[in-house]
């Protein structure tokens, strides 16, 4: 049985307080993740990636449709603030701008704490302190450089690994990583992806990434799943998705992302995108 | 390709001035650019990338301080030495007509209650002494919209009606209007999507075929997008020039181990990159007011020697047209 499956989805935004203005943001969308697996989500602005992943969350109520992960259903089965608890427990996200996601007034411990709170430990329970420096070491980080500092003291990619080692504590089924390395400077990209696939590899827990990056989609993923405006127009392996797309959106996409070993044969010719 | 220097760079050295001290974002480069070429300049964040792009026209402007070097532009008949002219003279003879800049971010910051006719013609009275014929300008405008695959119309609507690929497009054409030898673009694709960016590179291509502008530099941190334009590859870290290759050979072989760190952190959709896998550079860039000793990349260098925290490796060519600043290759 697959840990999450989406079930004819549907999100509409109403705007305006007179005129009626509705927005389609997701358009039945279905698919499933198995345990261990890691898919992406790709999309532009405005394909609904993102709204999708909120509603996964339980941070945005879907208009229609069902969200199952591991037998639960999501916005249904979900009433106390204890089926909340276990919920998070369950699922976990690591959001794109790390600057935003720590209280500036907090040294960065007190995430981690939190985090264990959740986990019914204590902050001064000896068990504690272990498990966190366990987890600073799995993302990369020197406990001893890390722990007390404020959040302005590290870099992008500091805060994003400790992110992550709040899923490391967590050991959630599922991780929702929605844009984790837009806002990190490329050099050191590359480690945290790498972090997502080593969590994957020792703890079988599952990681669906939202982005916009089709390359980064398909060097991690297992399979991708394409959004535009609000519907899903294609999903399958990354490279039944680069050598085969089918959907006109999706050729476009790739024949406009460029490719580091191979030379574009058509810079010369003039355009035929056009623009509105 | 033809061997007419267009821009020299001679070891030059450019600081910001930041209370006592000095952040030497651009110590020591040199760099030639032959007519013919488009020559991308990569770099992570705050290597000096996009001060260099200043320091090469010489606009140079408090807390930018011009410490050393100088740097010759080829005017057609003889050859300017740019460091040595008055900020004013530069304004009149050099920028706009010999050399022209669009800067980081430059389609956002267009004036939003001017249409761009008002933008081309206040631009014109501040290059030119006496009075052109408005008109004439307008029309050399629009054909220079026509010539990058642009509606003439354009000019007549105000910055906002205007996509952002569109915007982008408007700026280049406006920076090209004098037919300058030598262009220089900062960071021109980064907040584009990626169709859009692809257009945009288009008409960079276009640019340089229909010889409007005789070359090219393109400064970005994106290496797949340089790799589609550029001719050459300069690879700056921490306000030095370590690897200066033609683009073919780089992407093939990289030779410097921070153009190779760089390289392989690249993921693009293709089945090469999930064959050679993704790795990252540990640590992070120096602190360019207290660069440390020797090679600036030694403290995040897997190749490190001896010599590399003692001396300092110079640029050297190797194998005809490459250069590397690294003791690897320094045998």
């Amino acid at each position: 049985m697959a840990l999450l499956e989406v079930k004819d989805l549907n999100k509409v935004y109403e705007m305006g307080l007179f005129v009626r203005r509705t927005i389609h943001a997701v358009k039945n969308v279905n698919f499933t993740v198995d345990q261990g697996q890691i898919v992406s989500l790709v999309g532009e602005s405005g394909s609904g990636k993102t709204t999708t992943a909120k509603m996964i969350l339980r941070l945005l109520a879907p208009t229609s449709g069902d969200i199952i992960v591991d037998g639960i259903n999501v916005w249904k089965d979900i009433k106390t603030v204890e089926d909340k608890r276990n919920y998070y427990k369950k699922v976990h996200a690591v959001f794109q701008d790390p600057f935003a996601s720590y209280n500036q007034f907090y040294p960065i411990d007190r995430i981690l704490y939190q985090a264990l709170e959740l986990l019914g430990l204590n902050t001064d329970n000896p068990k504690a302190k272990e498990l966190l420096e366990e987890a600073l070491v799995n993302v990369g980080l020197e406990p001893k450089n890390i722990l007390g500092k404020y959040p302005h003291q590290l870099s992008g990619g500091e805060q994003q690994r400790i992110m992550i080692a709040r899923c490391w504590l967590l050991r959630p089924a599922l991780i929702i990583a929605d844009e984790p390395v837009s806002m990190i400077d490329a050099s050191t990209r590359g480690g945290i992806i790498k972090l997502f696939e080593k969590l994957r590899d020792d703890t079988n827990t599952s990681v669906i990434f939202i982005t916009h990056d089709l390359g980064l989609a398909y060097y991690i993923s297992d399979k991708i799943f394409i959004m535009y405006l609000g519907e899903m127009v294609e999903e399958g392996t990354p490279d039944e998705i680069i050598s085969n797309p089918k959907h006109e959106y999706t050729k476009n996409l790739i024949g406009s992302i460029p490719t580091l070993y191979k030379k574009w044969e058509d810079l010369e010719e003039p355009d035929n995108i056009r623009v509105s | 390709m033809e061997d007419t220097l267009i821009l020299g760079i001679n070891n030059v050295k450019a600081y910001y001035a930041k209370g006592d001290q000095y952040v030497k974002a651009v110590d020591g480069v040199s760099l030639d650019i032959y007519k013919g070429e488009v020559v991308g300049i990569v770099g992570e964040s705050g290597c000096g990338k996009s001060t260099l792009s200043n320091v090469m026209i010489m606009n140079i402007r408090r807390p930018l301080t011009f410490v050393d070097g100088n740097i010759t532009l080829n005017v057609g008949a003889n050859f300017l030495e740019l460091n040595k002219m008055e900020r004013q003279e530069l304004q009149k003879i050099v920028w706009g007509r010999e050399t022209s800049i669009i800067p980081q971010s430059a389609m956002n910051a267009l004036m939003p209650t001017k249409k761009i006719r008002d933008l081309i013609s206040d631009l014109v009275k501040d290059h030119f002494e006496r009075a052109l014929d408005e008109n004439e300008i307008i029309e050399r405008a629009k054909q220079r919209f026509r010539d990058i695959g642009v509606s003439p119309d354009y000019i007549y609507r105000y910055p906002f009606e205007l996509s952002g690929g569109m915007r982008q497009r408007a700026v280049i054409a406006v920076a090209t209007l004098l037919n300058p030898r030598l262009l220089i673009a900062d960071e021109p694709t980064s907040a584009l999507d990626v169709a859009t960016q692809k257009m945009v590179l288009k008409t960079f291509e276009r640019l340089r075929k229909m010889e409007i502008v005789e070359s090219v530099v393109f400064i970005t941190h994106d290496i797949a997008t340089v790799r589609q334009i550029a001719t050459r590859m300069v690879v700056m870290y921490a306000g030095k020039i370590v690897e200066n290759s033609p683009i073919e050979d780089i992407i093939k072989e990289p030779l410097h181990p921070y153009t190779k760190g760089l390289l392989l952190s690249v993921v693009t959709p293709e089945p090469e990159v999930k064959k050679r896998g993704l790795s990252n550079i540990p640590g992070t860039p120096p602190d360019l007011a207290n660069p440390p000793q020797g090679c600036r990349f030694y403290p995040r260098c897997s190749s490190r020697m001896p010599i590399c925290e003692e001396e300092e490796p110079v640029l050297k060519k190797i194998n005809g047209d490459r250069e590397v600043a690294c003791f690897l290759f320094n045998k």
